[in-house]
């Protein structure tokens, strides 16, 4: 079978269980009672199995199905959940993984996981036979309760009043294969038949669920029709990878409705929630009237009006869209000098028109490259647990904010810098738990990711209440390392102390462990945020802990810029980096150990001359006063001096290409309203 | 160098520098502007022969003057300078030259390894001359005359 049109589809969604799979792994873990994180693991697993035997990825296949093994004998109460059974699952979701990003890399997929197996065999095998035969029992009784399907006066009399006029009434149970793909489609066909044939009345479980995949593999129908039970029959089967598809005449059970309620709320503390919802079928009268009344069309839309529709889109093509949008916006700028010059009223006002309705399309479409932090963050709680575990260390991490929205380029970036700050937190923040009992502190530590936006950034913090960084040992270190003179050391606050772990050849473990210091590490991760526009600082308060905090732009592919003149030519300046302009005398300027400062609200600016760094050449004869921008990196300020400012505008970033490598002092260039090129001074690399 | 023994042709774009006539494959060409018609940015900081970069139609492109990179003398620019846009592997290039109006078929057989001296351009930059009925033509090889510029600027020397 050739399955290789569906191997971005697998990849896509056994990544999607398998997360799902940790996540609630890790709810587990807090509430090993709960059957219903259970449910939802069982379901993840399943749907990996049926997916991954399909794919022909045995080994996958092999596991889950072991896992899935385990996880229902939990599910019937034959065995209990602990910590020990917890790691191997994790384990087993781990490698799981591991298969899953190997076929994505073009490998096979294969992997031993016999060891694996053989673990899962002897969970299953432990179990414990008593008390458990009550309980499966009733867990049946919720998974067959499709097949009594309780109807409400309303339904009843919809059904009743069908047959009097000839119709007959069916309830058609479907059985998906197993190893069914597209679960959703596959039931959609069936509706779409069913649809053309006669009335659907109810649906167990309900449409949305349907729609949505959340049920096992069946599903009950109930139709009012003309034709008869076999025409439907064979029809139906038509539809490829069902298993079977039953149909029964309607027979009310009307009586027993009270009982099957009274019985259901026997099950339902026992049940899942989700099982619950899903059988307990809550009540729609609304969808149901609709369906019934409006008889010449059917209303199966009513019931499918699910809270959030998403469609998924090739991130290519959003890049395609976003390009041509740059296209657009640089005409916008063209359009709009144009204008200005010609005062044309009319003109004049078709272009403010444009450049509204650009600016929402701009919106929406950065928009739509906004991705939650949380797809960055959701593999954190994981790395973390198994960090404490192979420190020896009690964690908790506490995230904040995962919803944040960020540029799918920052995204794709950030990744590695907080894994880097994370291991660092956990391996050199928080102390070994007896530590932190003799210093009066919990023995659990707390590290806090926290994720925000404010004005045109977003803020990245982590937090822990670990040892923080020690004065000492870190200027020890930087001195030995020749960082910084002694002499320098004792001028350093505290801050600046702590941010010299950010420099590189920096690593204070005493001793090097597998989880980090091994020199590298922090410089890369401040290097990397550097090069995406973004910054990182340090607050650290010895005893109490540190706190990282990291500044990143919303978006890496539109950005303000102040644009300014030197000799006829154009630079754009980050409006990020830029703290305010200023003009200065020449008497102003102040010359300190063969560099030229100024005094700028009372502190010493280093001044750079923008003309001699770029070669643009300077005016004829200096001129008395100059325009100078004052920018940052950090803490650090220098003030560049420029001919003249031109004004603020929003442009669109472009690269230099590969051909031009690490230019100095720029970032990259963009085009401007005339059609020529400006290029992006990078302030970052002017401030030493 | 081996004379193929199949006829295959090789399309060229032929262009000239002084007096020499040189020849790209046409593939890796992506189209033909006229220089007057540009407006290029100056970039600080790389060696002279990157001339700056221009707006091609949205896309910021790199523009190198062959002549100077080939240490040839630099005259004006005139209505008949052209910049031959390239693609290479990982970048565009725009090429100025002083005149471009000709594609020729070169049977692969024709090319030749470039005799001990060609004029003056550095033989790195030569991956085989070609001649065709009185002409000879010079084949470049772009990988070499185009070298991605690292660090480009005079303080890290």
């Amino acid at each position: 079978m050739d399955t290789d049109q569906y191997l971005e589809m697998f990849l896509e969604e056994s990544k999607e269980h398998l997360q799902a799979c940790n996540e609630q792994l890790l709810e587990l873990e807090k509430n090993p009672d709960d059957l219903g994180i259970v449910n939802e693991i069982f379901r993840a697993a399943h749907t990996l199995k049926g997916m991954s035997a399909t794919m022909g990825y045995e080994d996958i296949a092999n596991l889950t199905h072991k896992m899935e093994n385990v996880l229902d004998a939990i599910r019937n109460s034959k065995i209990s959940v602990t910590s020990e059974i917890l790691d191997v699952v994790f384990e087993s979701s781990e490698t799981l993984e591991e298969m899953v990003i190997d076929i994505e890399e073009g490998g096979t997929g294969k992997k031993d996981v016999g060891s694996l197996v053989t673990m899962l065999n002897q969970i299953e095998a432990g179990k414990s036979p008593t008390a458990a035969a009550e309980q499966a029992s009733e867990e049946k009784a919720v998974h067959s309760q499709p097949e009594g399907l309780v109807y409400d006066d309303f339904e009843q009399t919809v059904i009743t009043q069908s047959i009097d006029q000839g119709f007959h009434a069916y309830e058609l149970t479907v059985t998906l294969r197993d190893d069914c793909l597209l679960k959703a489609a596959r039931v959609f066909m069936v509706f779409e038949i069913l649809e053309k044939a006669g009335e659907i009345i109810k649906t167990s479980p309900t449409v949305e669920h349907l729609e949505n995949e959340e049920f096992d593999n069946r599903f009950t129908v109930v139709l009012v029709t003309k034709e008869d039970a076999g025409d439907l029959q064979s029809k139906i089967q038509k539809v490829s990878e069902l298993e079977k598809a039953d149909i029964q005449p309607v027979q009310f059970q009307s009586a027993s409705r009270e009982t099957a309620a009274a019985a259901e709320a026997v099950v339902t503390p026992e049940a899942s929630k989700d099982g619950a919802v899903e059988e307990n079928e809550p009540a729609q009268p609304a969808d149901k009237k609709k369906a019934g009344k409006a008889e010449a069309s059917p209303k199966r839309s009513g019931a499918s009006h699910s809270a959030n529709k998403t469609i998924r889109v090739n991130i290519d093509r959003l890049d395609v869209l976003m390009n041509l949008f740059e296209e657009l916006v640089i005409d916008r700028g063209r359009l709009q000098s144009i204008a200005a010059e010609l005062q044309n009223s009319e003109l004049n006002e078709t272009t403010e028109r444009m450049t509204r309705i650009s600016g929402d399309l701009q919106n929406i479409i950065l928009n739509m490259r906004m991705v939650p932090v949380e797809t960055v963050f959701n593999r954190f709680p994981k790395m973390v647990r198994q960090l404490a575990r192979d420190l020896d260390k009690k964690i908790n991490l506490e995230i904040i904010g995962a919803e944040t929205e960020l540029d799918r380029t920052v995204i794709d970036e950030i990744g590695d810098p907080l894994v880097h700050l994370i291991r660092n937190a956990v391996d050199h923040g928080v102390e070994s738990p007896a530590e932190r009992r003799s210093k009066g502190k919990p023995e659990e530590g707390t590290v806090t990711l926290r994720a925000y936006h404010s004005g045109n950034h977003v803020f990245i913090e982590l937090e822990d209440d670990g040892a923080g960084v020690n004065r000492e040992r870190v200027l020890k270190k930087a001195i030995e390392r020749g960082i910084v003179t002694e002499d320098a050391a004792d001028t350093l606050t505290d801050k600046q102390v702590a941010e010299l772990i950010l420099s590189s050849g920096f690593s204070t473990a005493e001793k090097l462990t597998d989880v980090s210091g091994r020199g590298v590490g922090l410089d890369v991760v401040k290097s990397t945020i550097e090069s995406l526009g973004g910054h990182i600082s340090i607050d650290s308060k010895e005893g109490e802990g540190s706190l990282f905090q990291v500044q990143l732009p919303l978006t890496l592919s539109i950005i303000s810029v102040m644009l300014v003149e030197m000799q006829k030519e154009v630079f754009a300046v980050p409006l990020s980096s830029i703290i305010e302009t200023a003009i200065i005398h020449r008497d102003d300027i102040l010359n300190a150990h063969n560099q030229r400062v100024i005094d700028f609200r009372g502190k010493i600016v280093p001044l750079v001359d923008l003309r001699e760094i770029f070669h643009t050449g300077l005016p004829e004869e200096e001129e008395d006063y100059k325009s100078v921008v004052i920018v940052r990196k950090g803490e650090n300020l220098a003030a560049l001096v420029v001919d003249s400012f031109i004004g603020q505008q929003e442009i669109v970033l472009k690269s230099l290409g590969n051909y031009l490598q690490s230019v100095f002092a720029l970032s990259g260039a963009t085009i401007l309203g005339n059609g020529q090129v400006a290029l992006i001074v990078d302030c970052n690399a002017l401030i030493k | 160098m081996t004379a193929g023994t199949e006829n295959k042709m090789m399309k060229t774009i032929v262009f000239q520098l002084l007096d020499k006539e040189y020849a790209i494959e046409v593939d890796v060409v992506q189209s033909i502007e006229k220089l007057l018609l540009m407006t290029i940015t100056r970039i600080p900081g790389v060696p002279d022969y990157v001339k700056g970069v221009i707006n091609l139609r949205g896309m910021v492109t790199p523009i190198v003057d062959l002549r100077v990179r080939f240490d040839l003398p630099e005259t004006g620019y005139d209505d008949n300078t052209r910049i031959i846009i390239v693609n290479l592997e990982d970048y565009d290039v725009g090429l100025i030259v002083d005149n471009a109006n000709d594609v020729i078929d070169i049977p692969a057989g024709a090319l030749e390894s470039q005799p001990e001296v060609v004029g003056s351009v550095e033989s790195e930059f030569v991956a085989g001359v070609a001649k065709i009925d009185k002409r000879l033509l010079v084949m470049l090889n772009l990988d070499h005359v185009l070298k991605p510029i690292r660090n480009g600027n005079s303080d890290d020397n």
